[in-house]
């Protein structure tokens, strides 16, 4: 096997595997450690110049990522006219550098605060790298190699799907420059680091609390379900 | 109506001493751990002062609490809404940081033993307990005890903010110093705001008995919490990235024991018991007129005697063993019946569930001639002439209504009257029931008001009611075959996640 077929049709089974397996695992075996860790408590004010670019860009960006993957032809039909791809890789680069301003402001914060680093892990360390790895390996594709938004949605797609669909087709992505092919193998490392980081913190999203209501009251024992009728009887 | 039963309890502030027992009873078996440390969930602080964390009723600096949107008509939270509770999670606008609280410290006592030999006594010096290193200690959690730096602590009070500054300086003249203690614990309100506010619904309040609790299986540190509640009663624990609180010792209560803070109070200060409240009235009541909040929440707590309330408490599902407990709450007696327990900060609109009788000093202790006075014509003298004390206590005990202050301390005032006709005899009869019928009580409730407040008896003071575990297990399974079988269940150590 060559090392292409390892990491683009091996390499991606086992990390999406772990992730699939050990996530809920860890959810029903350990949930109390399921956490955002904030630190904010004992770091205010460069968390806020670190997290709140860092979210704000990474979620949408990976909204970004899912919609091409989901309708890749629209997104290559939207850049069939150049000012719609100047559009949106003007927005898409403006949002990864967002994004790397807040993790570099989240690493230094890291490096630099003593409180900080007195709640940092070694796994924080790792996946900080990891992050960092990732979002410059795609602001470097994004600059150097002009195909951006089109590339995305006519190769990475397919080739997504190619995984998804046990039919890994890796002639897609062998002949891709360095910085992509690190682009795609970061991400499915990230993947496999979900179960064992706090990046479980996102699959907590709480968007229940928009509809829920403002009091939650508990019962030990469902109200009503013994009467007094009973307990005297 | 739809009736619940919370565990209600009164402090009462003239009986306390600031001995801080409460506070060290809580630490020794709920906080002693990392992430904790700086934690009190009980804790007591010097009035007039800024308190712990510093100046937390200050809801400009915390925005805790509900506030009400006079147009709405309606109470909202003051920190976050349906909206914010998801835009601010990556970082929160309000969140107090540790050094609102302390940074907890201990000594480096391995110092004293390897200190090399000299002409000098080793000392040990003080290392943060977060990070370890030296730490230069500014402020602890009681750092303004007994007003000790009071230009900066008691000066700074949020409540002396209506106080001119002529006044202020009434209140502080040394020789005349008022001060008396305030002891806190979470106050398991019935609509407390940081229920409200979690995103993740991890807080609870327990059907059966009101008692707020944090799920700690379902909280995911987004700290909403710390900034909603106006009392500052939810801790973020830096370590585990959890938030904690007071759970009220529920495990003591469940075995029939009073809360660690409540059985080993030196000063026998503090109360406990069922009330009956109408849970379908809370939102109305919490959204009320300012000056009408404490008599609105007398009101939402239901008198457990009435036939009509009984039967509806039945229905409900409170066991009747829990409304018996409820007619003998000696809470129920100061709150409702006697009207001498004020809630805490009512403006915050959390109604807490935690009442004090105000401390008589402040307003007796004014007196010229520093003994207490006792026989002047009309014996509520130092009351009237207690101006600035009674606008300092409205303030903390019933969002400005200074009626109800008088209220409480004419009643006060009268059961020492009756007292001191009895037992000293130095007073005109004819005067003192006189004032007692002004105050609004007569001689037989002086007497119960006197007998439950100095010479209660353990059960007196803590009437707890059973909690009924049984029930809730035979749901499930038998109750002997459960007994036998379940030793502790499977526990898994509190770990900080990766
Ligand atoms: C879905 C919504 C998400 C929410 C609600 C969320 C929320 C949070 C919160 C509350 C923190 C703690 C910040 C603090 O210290 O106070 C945090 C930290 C962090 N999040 Fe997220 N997050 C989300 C998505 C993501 C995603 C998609 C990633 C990356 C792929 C990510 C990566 C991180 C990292 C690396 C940290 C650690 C920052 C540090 O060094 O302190 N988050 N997040
Ligand atoms: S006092 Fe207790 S119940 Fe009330 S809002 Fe604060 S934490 Fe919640
Ligand atoms: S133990 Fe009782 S008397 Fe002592 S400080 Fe606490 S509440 Fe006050």
């Amino acid at each position: 096997m060559t090392s292409n077929e390892f990491m683009f049709s091996v390499f991606p089974y086992v990390t999406i595997i772990i992730a699939l397996v050990v996530t809920p695992i860890r959810y029903f075996v350990k949930r109390f450690s399921y956490s955002s860790l904030s630190s904010q408590f004992l770091e205010n004010k460069q968390l806020f110049w670190g997290s709140v670019p860092w979210h704000y860009g990474i979620i949408l960006i990976l909204g970004g990522h899912l919609l091409g993957l989901i309708i890749p032809q629209s997104v290559l039909a939207w850049n069939g006219v150049p000012w719609r791809l100047y559009v949106l890789e003007g927005t898409g680069l403006s949002l990864a550098f967002l994004t790397i301003f807040g993790l570099i402001m989240l690493m230094v914060r890291r490096a630099v605060q003593p409180r900080i680093r007195a709640v940092t892990s070694v796994m924080d360390v790792v996946i900080l790298l990891a992050l960092f790895v990732q979002v410059f390996a795609g602001i470097w594709t994004a600059i150097f190699y002009r195909w951006g938004s089109s590339w995305y949605a006519a190769a990475a797609a397919p080739y997504l799907w190619s995984i998804f669909s046990f039919n890994p087709n890796i002639s897609l992505v062998e002949n891709l420059p360095l910085m992509v092919k690190i682009h795609i193998i970061d991400a499915f490392f990230l993947v496999s680091l979900l179960p064992f980081s706090r990046l479980v913190h996102f699959l907590s999203l709480p968007l229940q609390y928009i509809w829920r209501s403002p009091q939650v009251v508990v019962w030990n024992q469902s109200v009503g379900a013994v009467t007094n009728s009973q307990i005297k009887g | 109506m739809n009736i619940r039963a919370q565990v209600s309890m009164m402090f009462h502030l003239d009986k306390c001493i600031g001995c801080h027992t409460c506070s060290v009873a809580c630490k020794n078996i709920w906080t002693d751990r990392q992430g904790t440390e700086y934690m009190w969930w009980n804790n007591v602080e010097t009035k007039p002062g800024t308190g712990y964390p510093t100046k937390w009723e200050d809801q400009d600096k915390y925005k805790g609490g509900w506030k009400k949107d006079e147009e709405k008509e309606k109470i909202e939270l003051r920190s976050t809404n349906k909206v914010k509770g998801i835009a601010n999670l990556f970082h929160q606008p309000h969140l107090p940081t540790i050094d609102d609280y302390y940074e907890p410290w201990t000594y480096k006592y391995s110092d004293l033993f390897d200190a090399p030999a000299g002409d000098d006594q080793p000392t040990a010096k003080p290392i943060s307990l977060i990070t370890g290193d030296d730490i230069d200690i500014k402020a602890g959690p009681n750092w303004d005890d007994d007003l000790g730096g009071s230009p900066i602590y008691a000066s700074n009070d949020p409540n002396l903010g209506a106080i001119s500054e002529k006044d202020r300086e009434t209140l502080f003249e040394i020789d005349r110093l008022v001060f008396f203690y305030l002891p806190r614990i979470c106050n398991h309100c019935a609509n407390p705001s940081c229920v409200a506010s979690c995103p993740s619904g991890a807080i609870y309040k327990r059907g059966e008995d009101g008692i707020v609790l944090v799920n700690q299986n379902v909280c995911r540190g987004w700290r909403f919490c710390v900034t909603a509640c106006p009392y500052k009663k939810v801790y973020y624990n830096w370590k585990s990235g959890k938030s904690e609180k007071c759970i009220l010792c529920y495990p003591r209560l469940e075995t029939g024991q009073p809360p660690a803070c409540f059985h080993s109070c030196v000063g026998r200060i503090r109360y406990l018991g069922m009330l009956l409240y109408d849970a379908d009235r809370i939102e109305e009541i919490a959204s009320c007129d300012e000056s009408e909040l404490v008599e609105k929440q007398r009101e939402l707590i239901l008198d457990p005697f009435d036939p009509k309330v009984i039967a509806q408490a039945e229905k409900d599902g409170i066991h009747a063993s829990v409304i018996e407990s409820a007619q003998k709450s000696p809470v129920y007696k100061f709150v409702k019946e006697w009207k001498l327990a004020l809630p805490l900060h009512p403006e915050f609109r959390t109604l807490p569930m935690l009442f004090y009788v105000p401390p008589l000093l402040p307003v007796l202790g004014r007196v010229e001639n520093g003994t207490y006075e006792s026989n002047s014509d009309t014996f509520f003298t130092s009351l009237e002439q207690a101006r600035v004390p009674v606008e300092y206590l409205a303030k903390m005990f019933s969002a400005g209504n200074q009626e109800i202050i008088k209220d409480t301390y004419r009643k006060l005032i009268s059961v020492r009257l009756s007292k001191r006709l009895e037992e000293v005899g130095d007073l005109d009869e004819v005067k003192v029931e006189e004032a007692i019928a002004t105050a609004g009580l007569t001689k037989e409730t002086c007497d119960a008001i006197f007998r439950l407040t100095s010479l209660p008896t353990l059960e007196d003071r803590f009437v707890i009611p059973p909690s009924h575990r049984e029930y809730a297990i035979s749901m499930l399974e038998d109750t002997q075959q459960h007994k036998g079988e379940v030793g502790v269940g499977f526990s898994e150590k509190p770990e900080r996640g990766l």
